[in-house]
């Protein structure tokens, strides 16, 4: 069993490896060196100091947030990171600043299968950098012990395609405690990291997006980053929040996604999303590594590659996108979407997991009725099919850039 | 079909030639000296039935037990009031009062108060869904138990658990899931561990939950980590309403720990139950040896919960039987009278005084109001920290957490 699951994140690992530009269009390979973003050159990512210590929302620890927003960033240090070098460095503060924290998990000893724990063993002990046999039922159980303690239990489910023996754990025992023991008991410190998402070759059990299945479980929360500086940002916020938290970390962003990091303990606010970049014509909605899809499907309007020039309308080219990153899934910002949808009167919600009762129709449901009257065009979902993540067909399953595309022109033009 | 019904009924189940069963007579101990008459507060020795105890693994506990008069009468008062409790419970369910789930511990009293003569109140307890005794032995009260129950705002969960989820500080709880709490009891015990308490976790299941995964799960971290773990499982023979040979291809619950050793009490008798009890305490906190398996062999007289009649899977006479010939109260109940340690008047006292607490407590619950309907919406996130809005809270769907936050500071 475990050397199947070495032997299976090794062949993940050593592809992205070799292709750090993995474009996310599938269906029309950009030049070498072209014109189209990718993760690799997404205009999102925060690659400069300045811009990087400017991230909305943030809030240093060493900071009153209380007081006046000084926005002063002189001082602090950035530095390049990817997404698992941010995770490490978010569990690193966290072990540094609580003694009560600690990290278990599958192989998280020797760093992880994807090196996301790398050195925090030798650097804070075996005693509080642990790994724990195949067990994830007994996992979850066992870091919400630890949690309704009153400690801050960090744990890793090594696959989110293996969260599923621990759900009843998390769904039955972490969501409601609070409220079944009328608020005596919680298990605030315990946050689940867990890798998701697909990687374009990871199969039935190593490509799923598991968010929505969370979704009915009032009492957790649910947080998904897009990038380096959210990945850290959002983690410190998670095992800091006082509620049982699921953090799903794009497996793919791991290594494509590079940053300027501030090495300071900061946190970005759970529960709210960040408008990328703003428009006026129709919202794209998503969360994760779709983002850097949506963001080529958008270059992809404005100036279409020859293979779909014929199939955008000239009309279109010049609309005005709003994208959206929704990033805490549970409890979602109600709010931003709807004030977007009711200037933009269209949205489009993008997701890797499949339609039928995913993420994409809590929202859409939730928007229709918000927006009824100011929508003019049917919400429209490019998600995954409802299938099995299956190995040869991950390439058509995944909503890429194209159908994303082919999703705005058809909401534009209804 | 006739002739297999006849075939089925006279069936015994085989003896395994050479192995002596574990003895679950209640009134079976013998005293070696005699009782201090005058300071209740004295101990004395008495001696265990040889057959009280089964080992994995482990060396046998005494069978000389120090106890004193007091001890006695309190452990004989607290089952006295654990089953008018239960029984209360029962009455108030049969009258639609409760509602919902609801699992007694009728025939089981030796365990929770046992178990609490042979803990320190720092240790931890953690138990499934039949977890009335424990939450009040625990520092609950009746009243809370029975308000808990009934859904009443003066339960130990303000009315917005129930009968499996009721919680003390040192005790995390009914659960209902079954099997659940055992990691969560492994979790406990190494947060005890980590912060250098000399205390244990004593993680409660049933036979029926022994085959779950994940208790196996949390037996082998408990024992990898060396963690100050009592897993103890309360065979009372029967999981729902499938006898315990029928679910579990090894029946001797105290030998499936693998490299943890195990215990096999009598739990039926109480004495019995509070020296295996101290046995294990010492074994996991004082010798830290790491986890241990206790198993008690004990009897339900109700069935799995109301719904369930309990005389299908098992005949009345079995039932009788057992509520005649080895009933824990009336074992201890035996011993203090033959010991002279208290009159048959004194303990008729004892029993008014008991069921007099559990009427007033009945009356005290009923008296609460039910939860108010803003709590629906409370304790599902911190205070502070909730979504702007969560579906069903109201028609419009659209209420902010903050105004209710307001309405509630101007109320």
């Amino acid at each position: 069993m475990l050397t199947t699951k070495l032997r299976l994140s090794s062949a993940l690992i050593k592809p992205l490896r070799l292709h750090p530009r993995w474009s996310s269009s599938a269906a029309e390979p950009p030049p070498a060196g072209g014109h189209l973003p990718g993760v690799a050159t997404s205009n999102t990512l925060r690659t400069t100091r300045d811009v990087a210590l400017r991230t909305p929302g943030i809030t240093w620890a060493d900071e009153d947030p209380s007081g006046p927003d000084r926005n002063i960033v002189g001082g602090r240090e950035t530095r390049k990171m990817n997404t698992y070098q941010a995770v490490r460095d978010a569990m690193s503060i966290a072990l540094m600043k609580d003694d009560t924290a600690v990290i278990f998990g599958e192989d998280v000893a020797f760093g992880g299968v994807f090196r996301c724990t790398m050195g925090l063993a030798e650097e804070f002990g075996k005693e509080r950098v642990f790994n724990t046999p195949l067990t994830e039922q007994g996992i979850a159980g066992f870091g919400i012990g630890l949690a309704v303690m009153g400690h801050t239990a960090i744990a890793e489910i090594q696959f989110a395609d293996y969260i599923y023996p621990a759900f009843d754990q998390i769904v039955n025992e972490a969501a409601k405690i609070r409220y079944r023991s009328g608020g005596q008991y919680d298990v605030g410190g315990l946050t689940i990291r867990t890798p998701t998402m697909s990687v374009g070759h990871g199969g039935l059990y190593h490509s799923q997006s598991p968010e929505g299945f969370f979704m009915g479980a009032s009492g957790l929360k649910i947080v998904i980053p897009r990038s380096p500086i959210q990945a850290k940002g959002l983690l410190l916020a998670s095992i800091r929040d006082p509620n049982p938290v699921i953090f799903m970390e794009p497996k793919i962003l791991y290594r494509s996604a590079v940053e300027q990091v501030p090495v300071d303990d900061f946190a970005l606010p759970l529960g709210k999303a960040e408008t990328l970049i703003p428009g006026s014509d129709l919202t794209l909605l998503t969360w994760g590594t779709p983002v850097y899809h949506c963001e080529t499907a958008m270059h992809m309007l404005s100036s279409p590659p020859p293979g779909i020039n014929a199939h955008i309308p000239k009309s279109l080219r010049d609309a005005k996108i709003e994208l959206i990153d929704l990033r805490t899934i549970l409890p979602w910002d109600v709010e931003t979407v709807v004030e977007s949808v009711k200037r933009t009167g269209r949205l489009v919600v993008v997701h890797e997991a499949g339609l039928t009762a995913g993420v994409g129709a809590e929202i859409s449901a939730e928007v229709q009725k918000r927006c009824f009257l100011k929508l003019n065009a049917p919400v429209k979902r490019v998600t995954g099919w409802d299938l099995p993540a299956a190995l040869q067909y991950e390439k058509f399953n995944i909503p890429d850039a194209v159908r994303i595309v082919d999703a705005i022109v058809e909401t534009l033009s209804y | 079909m006739a002739s297999l019904a006849r075939f089925r009924i006279p069936r015994r189940l085989p003896l395994l030639h050479g192995v002596r069963s574990i003895q679950t007579t209640a009134d079976t101990t013998q005293l070696l000296q005699n009782a201090p008459s005058d300071d209740p507060s004295v101990p004395f020795t008495v001696k265990l039935h040889e057959d009280s105890f089964h080992t994995f693994n482990c060396d046998k506990p005494e069978l000389e037990v120090q106890v004193t008069k007091e001890q006695l009468l309190t452990m004989y008062r607290q089952m006295q009031t654990m089953r008018r409790m239960e029984m209360a419970a029962d009455a108030l369910y049969k009258a639609k009062m409760i509602r919902g789930f609801c699992h007694l511990a009728i025939g089981q009293e030796a365990v929770s108060v046992g178990l609490e003569h042979g803990i320190r109140p720092d240790d931890r307890v953690i138990t499934a869904y039949r977890c009335h005794p424990f939450a009040v032995m625990r520092g609950g009260t009746v009243t809370g138990v029975l308000g808990e129950l009934l859904g009443r705002q003066n339960g130990m969960s303000h009315g917005k658990g129930g009968s499996m989820h009721i919680f003390t500080p040192s005790f995390f709880g009914g659960n209902g899931i079954v099997g659940a709490q055992v990691p969560v009891g492994a979790g406990v015990a190494f947060a005890q561990k980590y912060m250098g308490e000399k205390n244990a976790t004593f993680a409660l299941y049933g036979d029926g939950a022994s085959n779950q995964g994940q208790v196996f799960e949390a037996f082998n971290m408990a024992k990898l980590w060396n963690l100050p773990a009592v897993f103890v499982c309360e065979n009372n023979k029967y999981g729902m309403g499938t006898p315990a040979e029928r679910s579990s291809s090894n029946t001797a619950y105290f030998t499936r720990g693998d490299k943890i050793p195990g215990l096999q009490v009598n739990g039926m008798d109480i004495i019995a139950a509070l020296q295996a009890v101290q046995y294990a305490r010492k074994w996991a906190v004082d010798d830290e040896k790491g986890p241990l398996l206790l198993e008690f062999v004990t009897y339900r007289y109700g069935g799995h919960s109301m719904s369930d009649p309990g005389t299908t899977y098992r005949t009345r006479e079995e039932v009788q039987r057992m509520r005649s010939t080895r009933d824990p109260i009336r074992g201890l109940q035996r011993y203090i009278e033959e010991w002279g340690l208290a009159t048959e008047q004194e303990l008729k006292q004892l029993d008014k005084d008991a069921k007099a607490e559990i009427d007033a407590a009945v009356e005290e619950a009923k008296k609460s109001p039910e939860p108010l309907t803003k709590d629906l919406w409370s304790d599902i996130y911190i205070k502070g920290s909730e979504p702007p809005f969560m579906r069903g809270r109201e028609r419009e769907e659209a209420s902010v957490f903050v105004l209710y936050c307001l309405d509630e500071v101007t109320n």
